[in-house]
């Protein structure tokens, strides 16, 4: 049986979650509420789907700052592929197709990194700037609001839908389950294939991994296009429900999701990261920019206490251990 | 030629040769490797051990000659083909994933070559319980490697070779990292795995431990084997001669003047956890050794003297004058100096040139209304290359394209810049060749002579004895003993002391 470790950083963030909430539920009591999960819930799809990415990356060794570009960029194109070619065409498909563009820009991004060898922040910076400035330039920088009725569709399917007490609707689309199935397929992957160890292994020690015959090119191209793909796919879903597709979306939001992701435990330097804490991370990162304002506190001050989350979630564990190194010397 | 009755060798290196454009690093190299047969593998640095290593396992290939495995011969061998076979190597960095569990690490090469695309986790495990028996410890399979100690990591670094079946393990320098008692312990692990029918290829600098566990010998120097036979054919002045090509006469201190004054004084000093109540005196010219295995307080003692760690109790005194303790640049000041024993991590600033390296503790020697004068930087840096021997082309280059004497001469040429009284040494000599190892003893005799006082913290037994005017012998963070340097006391002695 594995021992339970208090000190990892999901337990940190968890209890940073409990207390939140139980501040907030004594401000307002109707914070405890099937809306506030329902809220909790929709506005975590989005980041979250973003965030397994980031985390899949930096467990690599490696750090994708161009996914918002990327889910931007499938995002907006689809929108106007479908609205001017084919205005009728179902969801399923025009996901697919968000996809699918994702997955090549991805490609681009593995292309300079896996094969020419490139640090991944220098090249996924850089890409970020062309994939958005190709978007501005050459599709467009008009929002298009009227979405084609494919994607309406989709952002009217609701899985749960009620109405309160006091009359306000709540409700949680389908999309969630989007980010549901997400998480299921990447721990799969990551913990229950070769593929997934390979890619721990290539972020913990790459010379190792390569010594052993782990094809470190192939395992790290292929992250690259799965982020890529799983951006693509946010970004549709987040145009769908946003029922408005705004070129100019998106990106600026790659810090927050990466501080989502290292707030959740997962280590820069590689190696290291769970999807329980990447998710723990988005929780308390969504709870923060919604709900701040309920314990009292204005919603101007949401990036300093998010600054102060990080740096205390980081740096605790940090300092702990090299209190721990100088007491061993 | 196999008989009927002897079954082929498991490794054959016919007139093996590598060549780097102009360079030969491998010459003519035969080698014959039996199953359950140990063969130590010696020579210096850039003598083509490491070459021979990578053409084994398939990860270079072979410029001319032919390997066999099985008495089959191996065209253009992949590292796949060379595990397949049962070739494991043992690095001397283990390659280890740190992040991943002792039971992952040990079956993630098993279980790639099974080929298998899912992790089978059950079987794995089961795998790892196995081969842990084999070798007989018992470690947590669920503990992440990077929390291991050294000597943990190196035997799931075994394990793991053991786990994809391996014929022919061979390890790179061992034994390093490792205290008198784990190498005892690694020793007989490799005796364990002879009688199973592993074979081993040895690769060490330490002639001892060479000499101990391995049948056959063979010697590379520049390439070329120059001589190979029963380990009882050699001693440690024979494999030395045949690994540098000349006599490396170790020469005991010269005389202590019974006249010279005190320099440090250490009185009751104390640091909880660390050690306990260590006196001691060292006189101008004196070579003081401090001997102890790991986790008797050797190292602590040393980083406490030079302030890298705070101790809790004590004095200490350089010519009368009280040093305050747990501030290293104090101690610098006072004329302290030290020599870390890993310093690769600790020492050097392996990007950086060799004279910034040299120059790093005495800018403000070289400054002048806060400009640092280059031409002087430059002038004192090469001044100390030459007469430390440094075999570099120019000091421009960085530190990390030398070997593993001449950086420890950069670390020690630094201190010298700054005319220190007592200089501190931890593990002098790890990972240093003979030859230069002999040379780095003959500088330390040197500074002694011209009046310094130099403390010498080593596992290395045999260095203490030939280079100490007397040793202290430390045991659970105590001195326990004062034992005399030179001739007066056998290697045996001592590590029976220390290990007692």
């Amino acid at each position: 049986m594995k021992s339970f470790d208090w000190k990892r950083n999901e337990v940190l963030v968890f209890a940073v979650i409990v207390a939140f909430c139980v501040v907030a539920a004594f401000s307002d009591p109707n914070f405890l509420s099937i809306p506030t999960l329902t809220d909790l819930m929709r506005n975590s799809i989005v980041l979250g789907i973003f965030a397994v990415g980031a985390m899949v990356v930096l467990v690599s060794g490696g750090i994708d700052v161009s996914f918002t570009a990327v889910a931007a960029f499938a995002m907006y194109a689809t929108t106007v592929m479908l609205r001017d070619l084919a205005p009728d065409m179902p969801w399923p498909l025009a996901f697919a197709i968000a996809t699918s563009i994702g997955a090549a820009l991805g490609s681009i991004n593995g292309f300079l990194i896996a094969i020419c060898g490139l640090p991944t922040l220098i090249v996924t910076l850089g890409t970020l700037s062309v994939f958005r400035g190709f978007l501005l330039t050459f599709i467009g920088t008009l929002q298009i609001s009227n979405l084609p009725p494919g994607m309406r569709d989709f952002s009217r399917w609701m899985m749960i839908r009620g109405t309160n007490s006091d009359g306000s609707f709540y409700s949680l689309p389908w999309a969630f389950m989007a980010l549901v199935i997400i998480a299921a397929a990447t721990w799969v992957i990551l913990n229950r294939t070769m593929l997934g160890r390979a890619i721990y292994a290539i972020g913990g020690a790459p010379e190792s991994a390569r010594r052993i015959g782990i094809n470190v090119r192939r395992t790290q191209f292929f992250i690259y296009v799965f982020v890529g793909a799983l951006a693509g796919l946010a970004g549709i879903i987040h145009a769908s429900m946003a029922r408005i597709s705004n070129p100019f979306d998106l990106v600026g939001l790659e810090l927050s999701v990466i501080a989502a992701v290292v707030l959740g435990g997962a280590r820069l330097t590689g190696g290291v990261g769970t999807l329980t804490g990447t998710f723990l991370g988005v929780a308390l990162i969504v709870l923060v920019r919604n709900s701040l304002i309920v314990i009292g506190i204005p919603s101007t001050w949401q990036s300093v206490t998010i600054g102060v989350l990080i740096l205390l979630g980081t740096g605790l564990p940090a300092w702990q251990a090299k209190r721990a190194e100088a007491r061993a010397a | 030629m196999p008989t009927d009755t002897q079954p082929a060798p498991l490794v054959t290196l016919e007139a093996v040769t590598k060549r780097y454009a102009a360079i030969t690093a491998l010459d003519n190299v035969d080698l014959t490797i039996r199953a359950g047969e140990a063969i130590g593998l010696a020579g210096e640095n850039g003598s083509g051990k490491s070459t021979l290593i990578k053409v084994l396992v398939g990860v270079e290939h072979e410029s001319g000659g032919r390997i066999m495995f099985d008495g089959e011969p191996q065209s253009r061998l992949t590292p796949t083909a060379a595990t397949a076979a049962g070739v494991q190597v043992i690095f001397q960095d283990f390659s280890l994933f740190p992040n991943l569990t002792v039971a992952e690490n040990i079956t993630m090469t098993a279980e790639r070559a099974t080929g298998t695309v899912l992790v089978r986790n059950a079987r794995a495990r089961a795998r790892a319980t196995e081969v842990l028996n084999r070798v007989g410890v018992k470690l947590d399979l669920d503990a992440r490697v990077e929390r291991l100690p050294v000597a943990h990591k190196q035997l799931v670094a075994i394990c793991r070779a053991l786990a994809a079946d391996a014929r022919l393990i061979i390890m790179d320098e061992p034994t390093t990292a490792l205290t008198e008692r784990e190498v005892a312990r690694l020793l007989d692990l490799i005796r364990t795995l002879k009688a199973d029918g592993v074979a081993v290829l040895f690769v060490s600098h330490k002639l001892g431990e060479v000499l101990e566990v391995c049948e056959t010998v063979v010697v590379l120097r520049n390439g070329a084997k120059v001589a190979e036979g029963p380990a009882t054919d050699f001693d440690s002045a024979s494999l030395t001669r045949a690994m540098t090509g000349r006599n490396v006469a170790s020469e005991p201190p010269a005389p202590l003047d019974p006249t010279a004054p005190t320099l440090l004084k250490v009185e009751g000093l104390v640091r909880d956890g660390a050690f306990e109540d260590v006196s001691l005196s060292l006189r101008a010219g004196e070579v003081l050794g401090v001997a102890g295995i790991l986790g008797s307080g050797r190292t602590a003692l040393a980083k406490a003297l030079f302030g890298l760690a705070r101790p809790d109790r004590g004095r200490v005194s350089l010519d009368g004058q009280d040093i305050p303790l747990g501030d290293p640049i104090a101690a610098a000041a006072a004329g302290i100096g030290y020599v870390p024993e890993d310093r690769l991590t600790e020492g050097l600033f392996l990007e950086q040139s060799i004279a910034h390296n040299i120059a790093i503790g005495r800018f403000d020697a070289h400054a002048k209304n806060g400009v640092i004068n280059l031409g002087n930087l430059w002038g004192e840096a090469a001044d100390w290359l030459k007469r430390l021997s440094v075999k570099t082309p120019d000091a421009t280059a960085a530190v990390r394209s030398l070997s593993g004497g001449n950086q420890q001469r950069v670390v020690l040429a630094r201190w010298m810049a700054r005319q220190p009284r007592v200089l501190i040494l931890n593990g002098p000599t790890v990972g240093v060749d003979v030859g230069s190892k002999a040379e780095i003893h003959g500088i330390m005799a040197d500074l002694a002579a011209s009046g310094l006082g130099v403390i010498v913290i080593s596992d290395d037994l045999p260095e203490l004895l030939a280079t100490c005017h007397s040793i202290l012998v430390m045991k659970g963070g105590r001195i326990t003993e004062v034992v005399p340097g030179g001739a007066g006391v056998t290697e045996a002695d001592l590590s029976h002391k220390l290990a007692s």
